[in-house]
């Protein structure tokens, strides 16, 4: 497992930049950064996976947030690639990112309502006069 | 208005076409859509707009067992299935502990190099479709028919192969299978100088691609390109040989890069050859890995209810599109907490619309087939 950090929301910025900057890290890319959601604990996580092409080493930084209206500063300054990974774990878990130039929904429609990979998200039961719920026979079937 | 000249200009004034492309233009990479501000024929921008296939695949992980999660991950990327098959069934066995058995790796390998060689061939071939060979299309998806066949004979499937599992491989690789393995590489390498002949050295096709879209190495870490992708940016990296994984470390292969040959470093002929050439790196490693096929069972015992303890992990396999990294997350219950997709198609898409401003609307078809992107990866 790799070495993992637990940092500030405040922060977090910051010791990106830290990482990225610093000769003997030089963490040059953001692997992956998305979210992970705890209702136990009630609380969600923004998970960064940041890796050194240099040195050949990863590094595991999450940042807790509470669950109603998860706010966190973008981190698009330090890597670019932030802008689309920060819209789908908005899209997908509704974290804010403030200061982001573009947060839009991603992978879902516009008008869609939720977000689904939240633990207690329930889905609507139609979308645009579309139904989401199985056919009844389906149902029938399945019991 | 008194000054005529000014009159003129006023008069003349061109204005920016917004165009929709997509979502079922021919020539994009699965269902895509690109919202395209022109100006005459030069692009001022180019927004993708994704979600078309979006299957909610991370949601499924968090709502079937383990093993019943491995044909869903055939889906995420239907061109590579092997590789999301690998990369989840090696996150599953690090939670757990499981020991692949020997035998059972060098199927991965070779059912995996088999993949990459369809994968690219479809990648390769659609690049000549895209800006308007169609010939080549038709021979790459040729020798692409007999990889299927392949696999077939392999694991029973053509697309979607559910064929690695936790522990190993679902079905043994057979004598005869390897024969006709065997066969199939002594005549693809022929193929692929037929390949070049036809594609590869054409004036026209290097005219079209040479000094085009250029990805410089900054660009490709700031936007986290991976695969063959950052490999043409001249960046000597591949998961294979850099995080070794399975039995690659055994095997000898090189790694290609973008040497700027016609144009400049990182341009999309760069990114079309790199690929050709690891075709035939791929054949290398096929080779070895016939040869060095141990005896033993394909798959370690592993418990139907499978229960890793509570933890996480990030893995990483050498996809035909880059890194492909899945993040997982245990609580030690029969279902995964949480299973995180990332691909190497949804960094480059989002890397489009800086590279797209100031090209020809027909260079950017160039550029998302040079780029390789994939809607079913990148959607998820």
């Amino acid at each position: 497992m790799d070495p993992n950090l637990r940092v500030d929301p405040q922060a977090v910025v910051e010791v990106c930049r830290c990482l990225r900057d610093e000769p003997d890290l030089k963490f040059e890319i953001l692997s992956d950064l998305t979210g992970l959601d705890l209702p136990k604990e009630n609380k969600i996580q923004v998970v960064y996976h940041i890796y050194s092409y240099s040195h050949r080493h990863q590094i595991v930084l999450k940042v807790d947030l509470p669950r109603e209206n998860p706010q966190l500063s973008t981190m698009e300054g330090v890597w670019k690639v932030a802008n689309w990974l920060e819209r789908e774990a908005f899209d997908l878990f509704g974290i804010v990112f403030e200061g982001h130039t573009d947060l839009r929904r991603i992978l879902l429609p516009e008008d869609w309502v939720g977000h689904p990979l939240r633990k207690d998200y329930v889905e609507q039961e139609e979308y645009d006069g579309i139904s989401t719920q199985r056919a009844p026979l389906v149902e029938k079937l399945l019991r | 208005m008194s000054d005529p000249v000014h009159a003129e200009s006023e008069a003349f004034h061109t204005e920016d076409m917004t165009i929709s492309m997509g979502p079922q233009h021919p020539s994009t990479h699965g269902v895509l859509r690109f919202i395209v501000k022109t100006d005459g024929e030069v692009m001022r921008e180019a927004i993708p707009d994704v979600g078309y296939l979006h299957r909610s695949i991370e949601k499924i992980g968090e709502k079937v067992t383990w093993h019943g999660y491995v044909p869903y991950t055939d889906r995420a990327d239907y061109l590579a299935a092997m590789f999301t098959n690998q990369a989840f069934c090696m996150a599953a066995e690090k939670l757990a502990g499981v020991e692949v058995t020997r035998r059972g790796e060098f199927c991965r390998v070779i059912a995996c190099e088999l993949n990459r060689i369809a994968s690219h061939l479809i990648a390769v071939g659609s690049f000549g479709q895209d800006i308007g060979a169609v010939t080549p299309f038709i021979h790459a998806l040729r020798e692409r028919e007999t990889v299927n066949n392949l696999m077939e004979e392999i694991c029973g499937a053509r697309l979607t192969y559910n064929y690695i599992r936790i522990g190993g491989v679902g079905y043994d690789i057979t004598p005869e299978t390897c024969g006709r393995i065997s066969e199939f590489l002594d005549h693809f390498e022929l193929i692929v100088d037929e390949y070049n002949r036809l594609l590869s050295y054409n004036k026209i096709f290097i005219e079209r691609l040479a000094n085009i879209a250029v990805i410089t190495r900054e660009d490709a870490f700031q936007y986290n390109i991976v695969g063959p992708n950052l490999r043409a940016s001249g960046f000597k990296w591949d998961i294979r040989r850099d995080i070794p994984y399975s039995v690659y470390p055994e095997l000898e292969f090189d790694i290609p890069v973008g040497t700027g040959e016609k144009g400049t470093l990182g341009d999309c002929y760069d990114r079309y050859i790199v690929r050709i050439r690891e075709m035939q790196e791929s054949c290398r490693i096929l080779h070895q890995c016939l040869k060095m096929l141990p005896k033993g069972p394909a798959i370690a015992k592993v418990a139907r209810k499978f229960k890793p303890p509570a933890g996480e992990i990030y893995v990483r396999v050498e996809a035909p599109r880059g890194d492909m990294g899945f993040y997982v997350v245990s609580d030690g219950s029969e279902y995964a907490y949480r299973v995180r997709i990332r691909t190497g198609s949804f960094t480059a898409m989002s890397l489009i619309d800086k590279i797209s401003r100031g090209l020809m609307v027909a260079d950017l078809i160039a550029l998302i087939a040079s780029l390789d992107v994939d809607a079913p990866e990148i959607d998820r």
